[in-house]
């Protein structure tokens, strides 16, 4: 499976072609507790790294999403709508918020790799 | 819950823990220079009670109030007949003090009232969702606009000319502080209106009776709004009329405010109003203020939670979705309870009554000499174009004293062609020898 990089603010980004798909950490998902809704941005919108482009409202809070690289929005996760609980269940997986198609893949190069996101983590605890 | 003030010895035996000499001791840190000495400028010292409630009295007595004679005002604001049951029910303690707790859900007395407030507006509006209300029917509609622009990421609203002035400029203020732009039409009290929508459009509002008294069927608005993505916005500022008329929900509203001060609340010199909120189920997490839904506890029984606060400001800070972080709940508690004793008949046969009044008022005006009835339809207030000034009509009726109504020119100085349009509503309390004596009044200043 392709490397997932992650931001500092939780999000996460995985290579598929010229597209990246994103969410929210494990991490995120468990410090935000059960997830009851998810806004998603519009397919078509050009984002740029780290402007706010979706929420993500658990019962406790509702907590802002930021795109991890720059690019443009091909495709969002429809199925959160209905089923939010994705987000909680498989965070870097079925629980993906959206795709972006970008131009850049040194964005991706310089995202923290698993154990350094691990590391960051952790020094969140302390 | 009831309120308990300090006695002084409380106020001692505090002081004397954190090592205040006295309360003045707490003000040590104000500069001298800025502290008050004497007197509040321009207020007389203290006085007892019977000095003030004289002087009070005194004050009081300088106005005509719409219980004292033939009064015939509205143009937002309606004077109702209120059930003494409803005061008598406000005053107990764990109702007067309704500040929702910081931990509601303590309080399932007040959370139940709030639902059932809910439930009666969104019955009313014919709409699928409504908040636990706003602070007035003017800050309801400005918050509706904002609404929009979020839900359409849009920034240009187009307002009807026959909105209510006061929601205009509540709107208009919200918009030069908050940057978007609006596209407000000429008042018509005598034409129906176009409006012109296109892609850029985030809504359009427009008010039910309109401020004229006109009625409308935005249906057909409705559709056209659809096609373009812009939300369509129903304003009510006399919300018995819906005890008769087709709701805004029906029509195809995406959100209805209204002004809820005719059930349960007076006319208390403008305010403190009720703001009624209600919109499609699909826009409920872009609606402002707070709602309170219905659950069950882990025993399986029925209780009450405020609902979707995430999104409101002592948890999203600057990015909440609105700044009001509270509702009017004694206004709003005030409404429910009037509202439940007049039940679904007793609302539809409080607005037969009103309408019924309304009609009596409008014939025995019409034949005066001069007088023209100006709306083809209404509800219970309605537009008399007179043969002279408003203004000097509603002055010198004022004098006998009859409060004639509200002379069109207040809110348009400058429009000349509005100058002898009055605005005049007739309610279950307007009687018939009210209006004899108005009708027989006003053809003599007409004359």
């Amino acid at each position: 499976m392709p490397q997932l990089r992650y931001t500092k603010d939780h999000e996460w980004a995985r290579l598929d072609g010229n597209t990246a798909i994103c969410g929210i950490s494990a991490y995120a998902q468990d410090a935000l507790g059960d997830v009851v809704y998810v806004e998603l941005p519009d397919v078509g919108r050009t984002v740029k790294a780290g402007e706010q482009i979706a929420i993500v409202e658990s019962s406790k809070v509702a907590s802002d999403v930021y795109a991890p690289m720059d690019g443009e929005i091909t495709s969002v996760n429809d199925v959160l709508s209905s089923n939010p609980a994705l987000v909680n269940e498989a965070p870097t997986g079925q629980g993906w918020f959206f795709k972006i198609k970008f131009s850049d893949t040194a964005q991706h190069g310089a995202l923290m790799d698993e154990k350094s996101y691990i590391d960051y983590t952790k020094g969140l605890h302390e | 819950m009831r309120y308990l003030p300090l006695t002084s010895s409380d106020r001692t035996a505090m002081l004397k823990k954190i090592g205040a000499g006295s309360v003045n001791d707490l003000f040590r840190d104000v500069p001298a220079a800025v502290q008050l000495k004497g007197n509040i400028h321009g207020l007389p010292n203290h006085q007892s009670e019977i000095e003030v409630e004289r002087f009070i009295s005194a004050l009081a007595e300088k106005n005509i109030h719409a219980g004292s004679c033939p009064s015939f005002l509205g143009a937002g604001a309606y004077h109702h007949h209120i059930p003494a049951s409803v005061d008598q029910l406000l005053l107990r303690g764990e109702f007067l003090t309704s500040y929702t707790p910081y931990q509601p859900e303590v309080s399932q007395g007040t959370l139940q009232y709030l639902f059932e407030f809910q439930t009666q507006v969104a019955l009313l509006t014919g709409m699928e969702i409504a908040n636990a209300s706003m602070y007035d029917g003017a800050t309801a509609a400005a918050e509706a606009v904002q609404m929009a622009n979020r839900i359409t990421r849009r920034r240009r609203a187009v307002i009807s000319g026959n909105l209510h002035p006061h929601y205009l400029e509540v709107i208009q203020t919200m918009a030069d502080l908050t940057g978007f732009e609006l596209q407000v039409a000429v008042p018509c009290p005598r034409t129906d209106e176009n409006f012109t929508v296109d892609e850029t459009t985030s809504c359009v509002v427009v008010q039910n009776p309109d401020f004229f008294g006109r009625l409308h069927d935005f249906s057909a608005l409705a559709e056209t709004c659809q096609k373009h993505g812009t939300l369509l916005i129903v304003a009510v500022t006399e919300i018995i009329s819906l005890g008769l008329l087709k709701s805004p929900g029906e029509m195809g509203a995406d959100i209805v405010v209204a002004e809820g001060q005719s059930l349960g609340n007076g006319l208390n010199f403008g305010g403190p109003y009720v703001g009624l909120f209600a919109c499609k189920e699909k826009y409920v997490r872009q609606m402002p203020g707070r709602v309170c839904g219905e659950t069950v506890d882990a025993d399986g029984r029925r209780g009450f939670v405020l609902t979707l606060s995430t999104r409101e400001q002592h948890i999203r800070r600057e990015k909440a979705t609105s700044n009001i972080c509270t509702n009017s709940g004694l206004c709003a508690l005030a409404f429910t309870m009037h509202l439940s004793l007049l039940g679904e008949k007793g609302l539809t046969d409080l607005a037969e009554l009103n309408h019924a009044m309304a009609c009596n008022l409008s014939d025995a005006s019409a034949k005066i000499p001069g007088c023209k009835v100006l709306n083809d339809n209404f509800f219970n207030e309605f537009v008399l174009e007179l043969p002279k000034s408003a203004a000097a009509v509603v002055d010198e009726l004022a004098k006998l004293p009859i409060l004639a109504g509200v002379p069109v020119s207040r809110f348009y100085p400058d429009n000349a062609a509005l100058k002898n349009l009055l605005l005049v509503a007739a309610t279950e309390l307007t009687t018939e020898e009210d209006i004899k004596i108005f009708a027989a009044e006003l053809r003599k200043v007409c004359a």
